[in-house]
């Protein structure tokens, strides 16, 4: 299972490299995300998938999983998630400001 | 553009109250079982974002007349003098406390101050994500 | 357990937070910046001399031992990168009532330097490498808001390229840490020290060890420093002295604890890959100081010349050359923050960044003149100026550890970075007076204060180095002896 799930993580990295790699605003964006979807995926395969029980009182079983990837996973989700969100709003931003969402037309002094 | 969907609006005014107490259950379910401020402030988030989508922003204002800035302030505000109470007290910084207390109606309950913490985050995440999505939405 | 050591984290994220509720009192937000901002620095300046009398202050945030929560690790190094970033960022904010005009005021702008300041603190103060990729991003995201704040063409673009390496470069970090923490089962750095010396730095924790060096190369501006000039450049004069003054440190300060604390077994390896990296950065940083003609991009690039000086110290790790690093580091923090504010200053009279069509200002303002003047000796260390004695000490530490070739490139450089810093002056102030009497674009006023102020921190850091260096060496004893960081953190029954 940890494999499939590190194959799904490297398919995530390459459409969200070749996302980044193009030059609309918002394939971009979804490229970002899509990226960082593939590193928490990653973060759940490196460090084992279901190993016991939920680590909750309640269960009552003797072995727990290692709830430490899940609580990383969740608050680098968190994070990702405010980046995508003001991403998008920077992306709406220069588009209503400059009228283009092509980083080609956003190019500045020709020595750059 | 007047935009009016009769099957959406309908829905949405029985929805909203699903969802609404979904997420405080979700909110206060957060301390001994899958659930929290977070994911139920999504909920919340979600909630209200149906009801700027069936109505316009104009009427959901006149409904909910509250800047979502500051109740994301206030949220933070909230998560953060729980952990400044824990120092004043002596504890370390964000220390959480329970107690079991007899209440009517409810019988005997668990109180916990992690509670109180996740209703800041609950309050800030409900802040933020209606803040982003109105910096895009209000916008004509 | 001393709650002492989450106040510098606490009190600018409390100050930011209270002046969302009064949105539209600019001068009372400024009030409570400044109120903020100096209890900040008060706390700061008494957890240094509580460490330097009971050694180092550990806080188990929520009552949680320390493999197990996440405890926060005030040495004698975060205490005082922690002061120093408290005093600049007081420094900033007082230019920036007077620099930013009233719109960016209303938007946030203090509230978004507090929380600036808080992940900055925290990414200092923190002994869990997650929360320390959490305060980074606490400190990027404040970042990234304020870069963009003000709109406009350059500003967007250069925001846009700053956010998307940033998230890249984040997302490594993750990457790195999920490794890390497949490989050794904790998040806690003296409990990761203690593993990896156990069980020896392999292959695989080495290759770990390079993925951070790209992270933090990336955030710090080490060789991959790509974005730096331009998103440094663009916002204005204020906040990029901030960005300049505390941003690439914190990558820095990264590097130091990552490779002193964590990865210091091959060092023949990983500690020779930093020296190239640095030996690179400094060349490529001066060429750029040397080539480009406008005042922000020359400035921009002395802060890469002096991230790879600074990281060439810390890659020798002798004790001379970390004491070194440390104090420099501490010196650049000032220095770049006054260079920018001048700089700024200048703009903002001239009224263009360009040096072609700088008029001669030293009629209307030798002040500001000699100021600059001063500041650009600070940046090539020149004594008695502060930025010699940790100069100094970086190249003796090189010599010794024969390095001399590297040495000497970092010699050259600070040649090179004093004639681009000259190269501002001469142009800005010498020559034709162009404009006359009362037709600058603007009074470039509020530079004075806040210059007056760095430039004596900078001179009596250069005086006072003595006293300041006795701090610095407990910095860097515990850098150089991981054993003390890790008993401080650790309770000694545990192993």
């Amino acid at each position: 299972m940890e494999t499939f799930i590190t194959i799904i993580a490297g398919v995530l990295f390459t459409i969200g490299t070749y996302l980044i790699l193009s030059k609309g605003l918002v394939r971009i964006i979804l490229g970002l995300s899509l990226f960082t979807h593939g590193v928490h995926m990653l973060l759940m395969a490196v460090n084992g998938l279901k190993k016991g029980g939920a680590p909750l009182l309640g269960e009552g079983t003797d072995v727990y999983t290692d709830p430490l990837p899940q609580a990383l996973i969740l608050t680098s989700i968190v994070i990702s998630f405010a980046l995508t969100a003001f991403s998008l709003v920077l992306g709406y931003r220069t588009y209503v400001e400059l009228g283009t969402d092509d980083l080609e037309q956003l190019k500045g002094d020709p020595n750059e | 553009m007047k935009f009016t969907d009769v099957i959406l609006q309908t829905s949405t005014k029985i929805l909203v109250f699903i969802i609404l107490t979904f997420s405080i259950y979700v909110m206060f379910a957060g301390h001994h079982n899958p659930g929290g401020g977070f994911i139920g402030g999504l909920i919340t988030a979600s909630a209200l974002i149906l009801l700027y989508i069936a109505f316009d922003v104009k009427t959901v204002h006149e409904i909910i007349p509250v800047d979502f800035k500051i109740v994301g302030a206030l949220g933070v505000l909230i998560a953060l003098l729980t952990g400044i109470g824990s120092m004043v007290l002596g504890y370390p910084f964000l220390s959480q406390t329970f107690a079991y207390k007899t209440l009517p109606l409810f019988g005997k309950t668990e109180l916990a101050t992690a509670v109180i913490f996740d209703l800041g985050v609950y309050m800030a995440v409900v802040g933020t994500t209606m803040t982003i999505i109105l910096s895009i939405g209000e916008d004509e | 357990m001393n709650n002492f050591v989450i106040l510098p984290i606490l009190l600018p994220l409390l100050s930011g937070i209270l002046m969302f509720f009064i949105r539209r009192q600019i001068r009372l937000q400024e009030a409570l910046a400044v109120a903020g901002l100096l209890s900040t620095i008060i706390a700061s300046l008494l957890m240094v001399s509580t460490i330097s009398d009971n050694g180092i202050q550990i806080l188990n945030m929520g009552g949680w031992e320390a493999p197990f929560g996440i405890s926060l690790v005030a040495d004698m190094l975060a205490g005082l990168l922690v002061a120093t970033a408290s005093v600049v960022t007081l420094i900033c904010v007082l230019y920036a009532f007077y620099s930013t005009n009233q719109d960016r005021k209303k938007f946030y702008i203090y509230p978004l330097i507090m929380f600036l300041l808080c992940g900055v603190n925290g990414s200092f103060l923190t002994g869990d490498i997650f929360n320390l990729f959490v305060f980074f991003e606490v400190m990027l995201i404040s970042s990234y808001a304020l870069i963009s704040l003000g709109g406009g063409k350059i500003q967007l673009r250069e925001t846009i390229k700053y956010v998307i390496t940033n998230i890249i470069a984040s997302s490594m970090f993750v990457i790195a840490i999920a490794y890390l923490y497949s490989i050794t089962g904790t998040l806690n750095m003296a409990h990761l020290s203690e593993r990896v010396a156990l069980a020896g730095q392999d292959g695989l924790i080495t290759t770990v060890s390079l993925l951070f060096l790209i992270v933090f190369g990336l955030k710090a501006g080490l060789l991959l420093f790509f974005w730096l000039p331009g998103s440094y450049s663009a916002p204005p004069a204020a906040i990029s002295a901030l960005f300049a003054a505390l941003l690439t440190k914190v990558g820095i300060y990264a590097i130091m604890r990552m490779f002193t604390l964590i990865f210091y077994h091959q060092s023949e390896l990983t500690h020779t890959i930093l020296v190239w990296m640095s030996a690179l950065t400094m060349i490529l940083g001066a060429v750029g100081a040397i080539a480009y003609t406008d005042i922000r991009r020359i400035l921009a690039y002395n802060v890469i010349v002096s991230v790879g000086f600074i990281v060439f110290g810390v890659a020798v790790a002798s004790e001379a050359s970390l004491n070194g690093a440390v104090f420099y580091l501490i010196h650049d923090m000032l220095a770049k923050a006054l260079v920018f504010i001048l700089g700024g200053a200048i703009i903002s009279i001239a009224g263009t960044d360009k040096l072609r069509d700088m008029p001669g200002l030293i009629r209307f303002r030798p002040t500001l003149g000699w100021l600059f003047f001063l500041s650009a000796l600070a940046l090539a260390g020149v004594p008695p100026l502060s930025g010699f004695v940790g100069k100094v000490m970086i190249l003796q530490g090189g010599v010794e550890q024969r390095y001399y070739v590297m040495a000497a490139v970092g010699l050259i450089t600070s040649l090179l970075v004093l004639y681009s810093a000259m190269k501002i002056f001469i142009n800005s102030f010498w020559g034709e007076t162009l404009l006359s009497e009362g037709e600058e674009k603007s009074s470039g006023k509020g530079y004075l204060l806040p210059g007056s102020i760095l430039a004596a921190l900078i001179i009596g850091l250069g005086i006072g180095a003595e006293p300041v260096m006795e701090y610095v060496r407990q910095a860097v004893e515990v850098m150089l002896n991981p054993t003390l960081y890790i008993e401080a953190v650790l309770p000694q029954t545990d192993i």
